[in-house]
């Protein structure tokens, strides 16, 4: 029975990705990051980026380290990408970043339950960027 | 303020600020929020040297003022439900009046981070713990979202997730069925800053806020912690809260 | 006297027992969609907030939680108090421990914010948490009931079954200490952060355990034609009498120790004077429904060890029961917790203020879903396995039929 659903699957697959055809093989596609290269080797990060995730979420969370290198926080500002009004598309939308692989694999991204999808707004980093920082005791300063 | 101190913690800051370079440099790594506060290294883990405080005078905080915790909803993106009873509030006012002298106050209570938390006590998982630096924290990876810890919180100062969330702030992660309180705002923290609603209270000139770290005796909090008579709430208790209140 | 006992599975095929596994059944499914409702939705839905934060679930599930372990004690009084009358018992009552139990934290676990995370509860633990050690107490506990099953019922073992008997009786205790100590333990709540809150818990359990057992024995008896004898049942609502006592006791030591401390004026008075539905809860619910008039039932000789008398009892135990867990686990959280000693207090947040709440039929669902498992699993195993023994007859049970019942022969294990 299992079988039968594979096989059935398999010979539907290939029609619903047909565009990312490859050799045969369907394959997902991938949105490029905005840098030359990702922070570790490409073929490192598809198989490990959730031992890497999930060994700096503890780190991050119970002792505050917060380097860079594996922050979702830096996956995100680096892979998202934005619509045509400029605004950023959530990271687990249809076919951006996360959600090509994880829809083809099958495998669900717990992540956004609680972690924003979307890179820091653009206007509010502008908005902090208005105050210097000896701005403090200015009384006109308001969120 | 330490002058010297203050200049050398901008120019560290500053340069974990350049290291964050571009978009990524988010409202947690906001230039204004350097205060007497140390910044650590980026991968530098928080110190069990440092113990994070806070000192409010009551004195100093108006009845009708709120600054502080509309500071907070801004900051951590608590947008409302408009449904009061389970809308998240991880800050807020408490007027307290004396019946025998009608003398009426006003003061913002918070999750007062503990020095023996019940919250860490009674969670089955760990999910609730204290930082090495003493600010009490919901790992909400590990939240199986069981409430224990807001029975067993004697200050009311958690809330739990009661709907799905999106637009989060990517500073502050926080989601549905997971339970939640003020983190002292430790995305500015370890960035060197300080809480926003200590912040917001500067700026309307109140000052009625000051945070840094209690066991520093040179910091402004512990300079004024020794020279003033100050109190915590349910001192009784002995959970030895990082929040004190002076003129209690 | 054990091994002569003959225990047969019901036949099971009575249009009575199928509407029976059919409504509960139902009722079942109604409590999983309850709980995907809630899930589904977030917890806004339900009537709990902020500051109610455990609800009807919560009632539902410490109640079932506490009557599991108490269903046990019919088995403890034959095993480890040697009363060869109720050995005939012991099966069903372990049965009715394991499924009350699996009840009440399938309700418990299902009102979890995040119960996709239960291998995270499973895994990861903090020790210093009464829930952390909860979760090895109940988890113990089933393998121990079940051990204790199979000894009974697998011939070779049946000489271990008093041993095991004992672990089973000392480790229900230790558990229901644990579920009393969940609210003991709280601190700065003024209506819990007491010692008498295990004792109370293990008197409540003796109680709920035995008048939910006695309801769930008599309906298999009638139900399927067993015989039962009047003495046998005579003697169980004395038991119940005493159990209802104790637990009457427990609740007047609990709340005239805290009306002793004027500290504790202010919730003494919520839940015993102008508490609204926490008040009538108390007094009608608690007290006198669930606790003086069951008592008159069981002593009144009108009533006393009749069938009728005794179910009436039981039903109404059950009743008080459940809202005597209300009344502390809703009316506990409902006292507004006392920041500032002395201080008229109040906030946008409740401070200061009587919290209400007014459960959802989403937690009234779950609540029911559990008991609805909890008697299907004993209705299901009772037809697959020989828990139910042939014959409840005085003439079968009783050693000492024959002679005069000695006056008031309450059992040791009282």
């Amino acid at each position: 029975m299992r079988i039968l659903v594979f096989i059935l699957a398999m010979m539907f697959l290939p029609s619903l990705a047909a565009a990312q055809e490859t050799g045969g093989v369907p394959s997902p596609s991938i949105t490029k990051g905005k840098g030359e290269q990702c922070v570790a080797d490409t073929d490192y990060m598809r198989r490990y980026h959730m031992k890497e995730l999930s060994h700096q979420r503890d780190e991050t969370m119970h002792e505050g380290v917060r380097t860079k290198q594996f922050s979702l926080k830096e996956c995100i500002a680096c892979h998202a990408t934005t619509d045509d009004s400029g605004q950023p598309v959530p990271i687990n939308a249809p076919g951006e970043f996360c959600a090509s692989c994880h829809e083809y694999t099958a495998v669900k991204v717990d992540c956004f339950q609680c972690h924003a999808t979307k890179p820091e707004q653009k206007k509010q980093a502008q908005a902090s960027a208005l105050f210097p920082m000896t701005a403090l005791a200015e009384p006109e300063v308001s969120q | 303020m330490n002058g010297s101190g203050f200049d050398f913690n901008r120019r560290r800051f500053l340069g974990a600020a350049a290291a964050a370079a571009g978009v990524t440099l988010a409202p947690g790594v906001t230039l204004y929020g350097v205060g007497q506060a140390q910044a650590r290294g980026l991968d530098e883990p928080a110190s069990g040297e440092v113990r994070w405080g806070m000192l409010i005078d009551i004195n100093q905080c108006t009845t009708d003022c709120t600054e502080c915790v509309s500071a907070c909803a801004t900051e951590n993106g608590l947008t409302g439900h408009g449904r009061p009873a389970t809308d998240a509030q991880w800050i807020r006012k408490v007027s307290v009046r004396d019946p025998k002298n009608g003398v009426e106050k006003s003061l913002p209570v918070m999750c007062q981070h503990c020095a023996e938390p019940p919250c860490v006590d009674v969670c089955p998982t760990g999910a609730s713990f204290r930082r090495a630096d003493g600010i009490v924290l919901v790992d909400k990876h590990i939240c199986i979202g069981c409430r224990y810890c807001m029975m067993a919180c004697p200050y009311k100062a958690r809330s739990f997730v009661h709907e799905d969330l999106t637009d989060q702030k990517p500073h502050a992660p926080r989601g549905k069925g997971t339970v939640e309180s003020c983190t002292f705002c430790v995305h500015r923290v370890d960035a060197g800053g300080k809480p926003a609603c200590v912040e917001a209270c500067g700026a309307t000139g109140h000052g009625a806020m000051t945070f840094g770290d209690l066991n520093d005796p040179d910091s402004e909090i512990s300079r004024r912690v020794a020279q003033y008579a100050t109190g915590q709430i349910r001192a009784d208790l002995g959970v030895d809260p990082g929040v004190r209140y002076q003129n209690l | 006297m054990a091994s002569k006992i003959a225990f047969r599975t019901i036949e099971g095929r009575s249009f009575g027992y199928l509407l029976l596994l059919a409504v509960l059944g139902a009722l079942l499914v109604l409590g999983l969609g309850s709980a995907w409702f809630m899930e589904h939705n977030g917890h806004h839905v339900t009537g709990m907030n902020n500051q109610i934060v455990w609800g009807m679930p919560h009632v539902f599930a410490v109640f079932l939680v506490v009557a599991a372990s108490g269903a046990l004690n019919v088995a403890s009084i034959a095993s480890v108090f040697g009363k060869t009358a109720y050995k005939p018992l012991s099966r069903l009552s372990g049965l009715l421990a394991l499924t009350l139990l699996t009840g009440g934290l399938g309700v418990l676990v299902l009102d979890l914010g995040h119960p996709d995370r239960l291998i995270v509860a499973m895994t990861t633990y903090n020790f210093k948490s009464i829930f952390a050690w909860n979760i090895y107490l109940y988890n113990g506990f089933m393998v121990i009931v079940g051990v204790y099953l199979w000894f009974q019922m697998e011939r070779r073992m049946q000489r271990y079954a008093s041993a095991i008997g004992w672990v089973a009786f000392i480790w229900r205790l230790i558990l229901t200490t644990g579920t009393g100590s969940i609210f003991g333990f709280l601190v700065a709540r003024e209506a819990y952060d007491a010692a008498v809150m295990a004792p109370l818990f293990i008197a409540m359990s003796f109680s709920f355990g035995l008048a939910i057992f006695l309801l769930v024995m008599m309906a298999s008896c009638a139900w399927t034609g067993r015989p039962l004898g009047d003495k046998l049942l005579a003697r169980m609502g004395k038991l119940l009498a005493v159990f209802i006592a104790a637990v009457l006791y427990f609740t007047a030591a609990q709340h005239l120790t805290n009306l002793y401390a004027a500290e504790h004026a202010g919730i003494e008075r919520f839940i015993l004077v102008d508490g609204g539905i926490i008040t009538a809860l108390f007094w009608w619910g608690q007290v006198i429904l669930g606790g003086l008039v069951p008592l008159a039932l069981l002593f009144l000789p009108m009533t006393a060890g009749t069938r009728g008398g005794t179910i009436l009892a039981s039903l109404l135990v059950t009743l008080g029961g459940l809202a005597q867990v209300y009344v502390i686990i809703i009316g506990g959280q409902a006292f507004p917790l006392v920041l500032f000693p002395g201080m008229e207090v109040a906030s946008g947040f409740g401070d200061g203020a009587v919290a209400q709440y007014s459960a959802s039929w989403y937690e009234i669902g779950l609540g029911i879903g559990g008991v609805a498992f909890a008697l299907l699993a004993v209705a299901l195993a009772v037809r697959v396995l020989p828990f139910l023994p042939a014959t409840l007859a005085d003439s079968a049970v009783d050693p000492h039929h024959t002679k005069p019942e000695p006056k008031g022969a309450v059992p040791a294990g009282a």
